[in-house]
């Protein structure tokens, strides 16, 4: 009994209490830099795609929202002929920037996606590329990997041996 | 005949007045439940979300207004519009002023019982012609709720009629102008209060319509402006019993000067409604037996030695 | 004042027929409620408005809510309403329908005497009901008082409930013969 009228009491006092509820268009609420929301495709510092187009991405969603075709440009760099990722089925979990190699694809604090037709939810390529780096300032998948495709010859890389002469005997 | 036209004019300004509160009841209660818990509540359709109330009342006139297959068509129809009916018939004994009011009824008080225990029909109807187990579940519930509540109900109402020495609702307010009833019937208005609650099945007393266990309890399957009808009914009840407490145990219009009687009546009867809304904010709902326990073991042997006490004080009193 | 007398009395006859000629039990208790709303109109009219309140309170409010409420338990249904329709054979309602008859008789046969009641009467006041119950007829209202204590202290009894202890040391002990 002296229990429930101090709890009426207690909710009366919340009468003088500030209020929680953020008023969300007016203002903002605060997104810290890895939030998980809209996915993106980030450039390297030279502004050339980073995704080598490895379909790990595709292969680790688990809803299946991501489809993509890999080619190859005439140095032998791949790139994404199409990549397409239907957010009306992403529960962005992040799993495909976990698995990304080359920090190519990454989620944004960003998550006003709202659409009146489920069509437009299905982002195409250029849609998804962005002409930053995102939050991997500095790299470049091709400066560090082993294999010419113009952006560095081989052995050239910053930590990177000579190559290999496999027509010489000599070690 | 210009008297009967006033008559006329006054008895639908009235029942307008009631409704737009009760609609308008829908805001404050959803305002006030947020302020109680940290919230803001509607406050985009116009100026504080006070157009909210139109924006609802739109939806749900222009809602498909459906009947179940299996429903009892006839029942089905008539049962939300008896709680309309009861309840503002029920309005019409209560004195709003000294010149504001329906009727002035010899058996003020005897009448508003019998409006409020015809109103659990429309409980106990809306739940049979559903036809649907949880609706079916909800009347029990409701009607045996409703019946042992309006026992004692009828019974805090009794000190109340002895010290005045009459139904008629004036007389009980003008009875009032020394001393408030709550004073001397603390304890016929606290029963009537819960009795009150019980009667409109408000939280914590909801059991009929206990959303966790029944869906929505009795009106589960009604939609539209059926569902609509409970809905202003359930504010309209709220209206009537806080209008009640004011007239019977607050000293109706009475008041100081410097207010129209008309503003006393309702700033008393908005601090009840406040009451009634706080207490949804603040109380969990109680278990079905529990309820029936703290009827017939707690509240009726009280409000029978509330008369009796009441009883004996007043012959004592008469006969010295 | 007749003539709302007599639309009171016609909507009563007319509820309690279809009451006793319907198939569908809850649709004859509503008209029974019906019949009992018109009956208080017509106390109301008589100048007894206590007893109206009370016809409105008990039998409408408090009583046909509890039959309403057995007969939605039950939940007949269609094996209910055919029932119903077996029973309106005339070998079933014959026999009441002439005892209905002889009251019926009996009461025109009152109706046409001369001299009868004037239909309008002065207003009862409930507190001149209360002074009488409680003077004239204390006995009538003593023997209703012991008459519903027992009820409730057989109700007490009936629904009374030895608590059952499900756990193997709280149960008492079966008692040996």
């Amino acid at each position: 009994m002296f229990s429930n009228l101090r709890s009426i009491w207690i909710v009366f006092l919340h009468m003088f209490h500030k209020r929680e509820t953020v008023l969300y268009p007016e203002e903002k609420p605060y997104l810290p830099p890895r939030w998980r929301g809209r996915i993106v495709l980030t450039r390297d510092p030279e502004g050339e795609e980073r995704c080598v187009g490895c379909y790990l991405c595709a292969a680790v969603c688990p809803v299946d929202c991501i489809s993509l075709q890999a080619t190859e440009d005439e140095h032998g760099r791949r790139y994404p002929e199409m990549f397409r990722i239907n957010f009306s089925r992403c529960i962005f979990c992040g799993l495909c920037e976990d698995a990304c190699p080359t920090d190519a694809i990454q989620l944004i604090p960003d998550f006003e996606m709202g659409e009146y037709h489920r069509q437009n939810l299905v982002y195409e390529k250029e849609d998804l590329l962005i002409d930053g780096q995102g939050k991997v300032q500095g790299y470049n998948f091709y400066k560090v990997a082993g294999i010419d495709v113009g952006v560095k010859a081989k052995g050239q890389g910053a930590n990177e041996d000579k190559p290999v002469d496999i027509k010489k005997l000599m070690p | 005949m210009i008297e009967n036209l006033k008559y006329v004019v006054l008895v639908l300004a009235i029942m307008l007045a009631l409704v737009l509160i009760a609609a308008g009841l829908i805001w404050l209660e959803r305002r006030m439940l947020a302020l109680w818990q940290d919230r803001y509540g509607p406050n985009r359709v116009g100026p504080f979300g006070v157009l909210q109330v139109t924006a609802d009342m739109i939806k749900i006139f222009f809602k498909e207004d459906w009947i179940p297959r299996f429903a009892d068509k006839k029942v089905f129809v008539v049962a939300p519009s008896i709680v309309m009916i009861t309840i503002l018939l029920s309005f019409a004994i209560v004195p709003f002023s000294p010149s504001i009011g329906v009727v002035n009824l010899n058996i003020g008080i005897l009448f508003f019982l019998a409006m409020s225990s015809l109103g659990a029909y429309s409980v106990v109807l809306a739940g049979w012609a559903s036809n649907n187990k949880y609706s079916l579940l909800g009347a029990m519930r409701g009607s045996a709720q409703m019946i042992s509540y309006e026992v004692f109900m009828g019974l805090s109402l009794m000190g109340v009629v002895i010290m005045t020495g009459s139904f008629n609702m004036r007389d009980i307010v003008l009875a009032q102008s020394r001393v408030w009833f709550v004073i001397p019937q603390f304890v016929g208005f606290v029963i009537f209060f819960i009795a009150g609650i019980a009667e409109a099945h408000r939280l914590p007393f909801d059991i009929p319509e206990a959303e966790s266990e029944l869906v929505a309890g009795y009106h589960s399957e009604y939609s539209g402006m059926k569902f609509g009808m409970f809905f202003v009914g359930e504010y309209l009840g709220i209206t009537l019993i806080s209008a009640l407490i004011t007239t019977l145990f607050f000293g109706g219009w009475l008041g100081f000067h410097f207010l129209p009687p008309i503003v006393w009546f309702l700033v008393k009867m908005f601090g009840f409604i406040l009451v009634f809304i706080l207490l949804r904010a603040s109380l969990p709902r109680l278990r079905y037996d529990q309820l029936m326990s703290l009827g017939w073991k707690v509240l009726l042997p009280l409000s029978l030695l509330n008369i009796l006490v009441t009883g004996a004080i007043v012959l004592y009193l008469n006969n010295r | 004042m007749n003539s709302l007398f007599y639309i009171a009395a016609i909507i009563a006859i007319i509820a309690t027929i279809r009451m006793v000629t319907g198939t569908n039990a809850v649709h004859s208790l509503l008209y029974l409620i019906v019949s009992l709303l018109a009956v208080s109109v017509i106390f109301f009219l008589l100048g007894a408005p206590f007893i109206a309140a009370l016809e409105v309170i008990i039998y409408a409010g408090a009583i046909m809510v509890l039959f309403v409420f057995v007969i939605m338990m039950l939940n007949t249904g269609s094996t209910g309403v055919k029932k119903e329709h077996e029973l309106l054979k005339p070998s079933t309602w014959i026999g009441p329908g002439i005892i209905s008859a002889i009251l019926f008789g009996e009461m025109l046969y009152i109706l046409m005497r001369p001299a009868s009641h004037p239909m309008t009467s002065p207003v009862i006041q409930p507190a001149a009901v209360g002074a009488l119950l409680f003077s004239k007829y204390i006995l009538i209202v003593e023997l209703a008082a012991f008459l519903l204590a027992a009820g409730v202290i057989g109700a007490y009894h009936l629904g009374r409930k030895e608590k059952l202890s499900y756990h193997r040391y709280l149960k008492k002990e079966e008692p040996t013969t």
